[in-house]
């Protein structure tokens, strides 16, 4: 008993190793190839690597178009996100939205991009429609509307990526600002909905989000597989670039490789550094505003319709991107310019079943092991944390992040070479351990608040029945937290199957995933198979999420007090 | 040496002191501890059934039985609880919430059922071993709170507000349910409360979270006090 709890003191501890070491380890893994202290054919000890990476003629561009598509997504995703919340929120087309938006966020990237690729590219849907009644196309143009030189297409889908989640994440940080009675005051005070909610409740909610939209940030500027499927090819943006020169089976090009990540590594932290600083000049300006006194009360007019258009186009970029890919999976014969396929057929997916449920099953294997390695740990952490009284600090908070804003582009390499080293390399034990860092914090920031607000009563009226702490967490806590539990492992389960530069550089492109598989097929062309990885690879989490809603449901049909209050 | 010994119980949390208690509760007797809320009464049921936040510092001995349980945690004290709320497990039936109660020592299926049915029959709720704890009334709910309470064979009893949250006509009801009961397991029983009937009912001492003795005022001026308030 006494050696039990020590464990279980420790949990948070082992946690926030297992987070933090694989991030350390891995930078350190790139730091040294890149120096040449771990000679590499192109790079000798020295600074050979990075003469070659500054002799490389797209070094440049490559590194402009990583900030610029990087913050343009981050900029465009918040504005939305902060825009939905401030105009619409209270009214009914929030609601509407909220229960169109929530679902997008367990669709993973590869899928989303892939979905917005079907729905612009020069022979994509929405071409189609307006052809050739209104163009008189009767040929896919040749236009460049997918790998645009600017990264637009990039942009675009990796903010109909982030918008959702940044809802959620402002939802979530809104019970803790006395939204409610600061926009009241407001109100009796003159002020318009969106200038009462910028002036009365932004500053608190962007103190809870501050983490998650760094977050965004360094994800957006180091996209791999929505790079891979919607940005500029020449040349390709700086993370992909790094992904094509580790790939290369010769090892000839790791040393550029690592130099490569160290600069990609320089430019989000100079990136978040300028962020910070925008924010202090965001928070004086707002201050400014707010002082001055200005109601704001006209712009409700303007600012509520764009809200919903543009939370609209969001909806329908990933909705009609994901139909998109369901009609070409089902598609027969379907030439241009025609809206719909003559005929809809199961040959695609038969033909593919094989391939399908062999990819499937491993992404499903690697998703079960890291969610259930996750959820473990984080339940433990959560009961120390409860039975020891220990407090978490903010300092744990931002370790718990560390994995999500240092670029994966930046640490994979190196844990990359130390798999290579250590000849677990390419099995799916090594891949599941890499989801695992990237699973990890997800559900803990899933799990934790629910977890921490469980009536603290029931376990005290069952201490003074006589119950210790292992009967009152296996069986008050455990089941009273059911939903929320699958709800984490849900939310693990989607993280998972959505890795793809973790599943490809561990994996060695020996384990494929759906995720792998659907972007290498991307290049390819084949829009019919295409579809059927990408929908199979959203049906997985979508699932997960649908089994953490019903079996709650389901254990406690007879339980009234077990009802989500709706 | 039977009943609750509360020997120079003393709670401070920075320097100012907030429970001092010296008394013995014996067997079948109630000691109401009465006060505003803020003034130390739940301070003082933490510190007696183990479950004083660090911040707060304790001095002196609780003794139940003749055995020093001042150190001992929450579920191995024997003393039971009831709380202001009934806190049933909403995800347990009505017979899964008293089974949880019953010690393990009651072996079989058999005779645990038989155990909680008869603790049903003694609540006036016959049957009602497979009913969600959801749809019971309030007083329903409270009775099934106290027979899992005493299913635990405790050796005392708090009695936390319990029946400040029932209406009027329910709570003397209750009340004298509760009290009846628990006079017939003999235990030691505190009451905390601040609520004048409440205390006079429970027909004991009262002192205030300090150990003051407060007297207890003729039931006229406390029946003129209770209908303002």
């Amino acid at each position: 008993m006494q050696r039990r709890g020590g464990w279980l003191a420790q949990a948070p501890r082992i946690t926030l190793l297992l987070m933090v070491a694989p991030v350390l380890a891995g930078l350190a893994g790139t730091l040294a190839p890149a120096f040449g202290i771990v000679p590499m054919p192109d790079a000798p000890p020295g600074l050979a690597a990075f003469r070659q990476l500054a002799d490389w003629p797209g070094t440049a561009e490559a590194a402009r178009l990583s900030v610029t598509t990087g913050v343009a997504a981050t900029v465009l995703s918040l504005a939305i996100t902060l825009l939905v919340v401030a105009a619409l929120q209270g009214t009914r087309a929030f609601t509407l939205l909220l229960r169109l938006l929530s679902p997008l966020l367990s669709v993973p990237h590869a899928a989303v991009a892939l979905g917005m690729a079907f729905l612009i590219a020069p022979s994509g849907w929405i071409i189609r429609a307006f052809s050739p009644w209104a163009t008189g196309w009767t040929a896919p143009p040749d236009l460049l509307t997918l790998n645009d030189p600017m990264g637009l297409a990039l942009i675009a889908g990796l903010v109909a990526k982030e918008v959702p989640f940044l809802l959620l994440m402002v939802l979530a940080a809104l019970p803790q600002t006395d939204a409610p009675r600061r926009m009241m005051v407001a109100a009796t005070l003159g002020y318009g909905q969106t200038a009462a909610w910028a002036y009365g409740v932004l500053p608190a909610v962007y103190r809870q989000i501050r983490l998650p939209v760094y977050a965004v940030l360094a994800y957006s500027m180091t996209a791999v597989e929505m790079a891979l499927i919607l940005g500029p090819t020449l040349p390709h943006s700086l993370a992909v670039q790094i992904t094509l020169w580790m790939m290369d089976p010769s090892l000839a090009q790791r040393g550029t490789a690592a130099a490569a990540a160290l600069l990609q590594l320089g430019l989000v932290g100079a990136a978040l550094l300028g962020w910070r600083g925008c924010e202090m000049v965001a928070r004086r300006l707002l201050t400014c505003l707010a002082t001055a006194g200005a109601r704001g009360a006209q712009l409700d007019a303007v600012l509520r319709p764009a809200a919903a258009v543009l939370a609209g186009l969001v909806v329908a970029a990933v909705g009609l991107g994901l139909a998109g890919l369901a009609v070409w999976s089902l598609a027969g014969l379907w030439s241009f310019p025609d809206a719909w396929p003559d005929t809809l057929t199961l040959k695609t997916w038969t033909r593919a079943a094989p391939d399908l449920a062999e990819a499937g099953g491993m992404t499903l294997t690697l998703a079960m092991l890291a969610t259930l390695v996750a959820v473990t740990l984080t339940l433990a952490c959560l009961e120390a944390e409860a039975r020891h009284g220990l407090r978490p600090t903010s300092r744990a908070l931002w370790l718990l992040y560390l994995p999500l804003i240092v670029p994966q582009v930046a640490f994979l390499p190196g844990l990359q070479f130390l798999a290579l080293v250590t000849a677990i390399e390419g099995t799916p034990l090594a891949v599941a351990a890499a989801h695992l860092v990237f699973v990890l914090p997800y559900v803990f920031l899933s799990l934790a608040p629910p977890y921490r607000a469980w009536d603290t009563r029931i376990a005290t009226a069952a201490a003074a029945l006589g119950a210790g702490p292992e009967r009152i967490f296996w069986q008050l806590r455990l089941p009273m937290l059911l939903r929320p539990v699958l709800t984490a492992a849900a939310v693990g389960i989607a993280v998972s199957v959505g890795q793809y530069l973790p599943t490809l550089l561990i994996g060695g492109g020996r384990v494929v995933t759906l995720t792998t598989e659907a972007v290498a097929l991307s290049s390819g062309g084949n829009r019919r198979i295409i579809g059927t990885y990408a929908i199979l690879q959203m049906a997985l989490p979508a699932l997960a999420f649908a089994a953490a809603v019903a079996l709650p449901a389901l254990a406690f049909r007879h339980r009234r007090g077990m009802q989500v209050a709706a | 040496m039977t009943g609750l010994h509360l020997t120079d119980l003393r709670v401070t949390r920075g320097g100012s002191t907030l429970v001092a208690l010296d008394t013995t509760v014996a067997r079948g007797e109630v000691l109401t501890i009465m006060g505003p809320s803020g003034s130390g009464k739940s301070t003082a049921l933490a510190a007696i059934i183990g479950t004083l936040a660090p911040a707060f510092s304790l001095q002196g001995s609780i003794a139940l039985d003749g055995v020093d349980v001042t150190h001992l945690p929450t579920r191995a004290r024997r003393i039971g609880l009831l709380f202001q709320d009934d806190v049933l497990f909403p995800h347990l039936s009505v017979g899964g919430n008293l089974a949880f109660a019953l010690p393990a020592s009651v072996k079989g299926g058999k005779a645990r059922r038989a155990a909680i049915d008869a603790a049903l029959d003694q609540a006036g709720l016959h049957g009602f071993a497979a009913r969600d704890p959801a749809t019971l009334s309030g007083g329903q709910r409270a009775r099934i709170a106290l027979m899992r309470t005493l299913l635990a064979s405790p050796r005392a009893l708090l009695l936390d507000e319990p029946f400040s949250r029932l209406d009027a006509d329910l709570r003397a009801r209750i009340r004298s349910f509760v009290l009846t009961r628990v006079r017939e397991e003999g235990l030691p029983v505190i009451l905390v409360t601040h609520d004048a009937d409440d205390a006079r009912a429970a027909g004991g001492r009262i002192v205030s979270p300090l150990g003051q003795p407060l007297p207890i005022r003729p039931q006229s001026v406390v029946g003129k006090t209770g209908s303002i308030g």
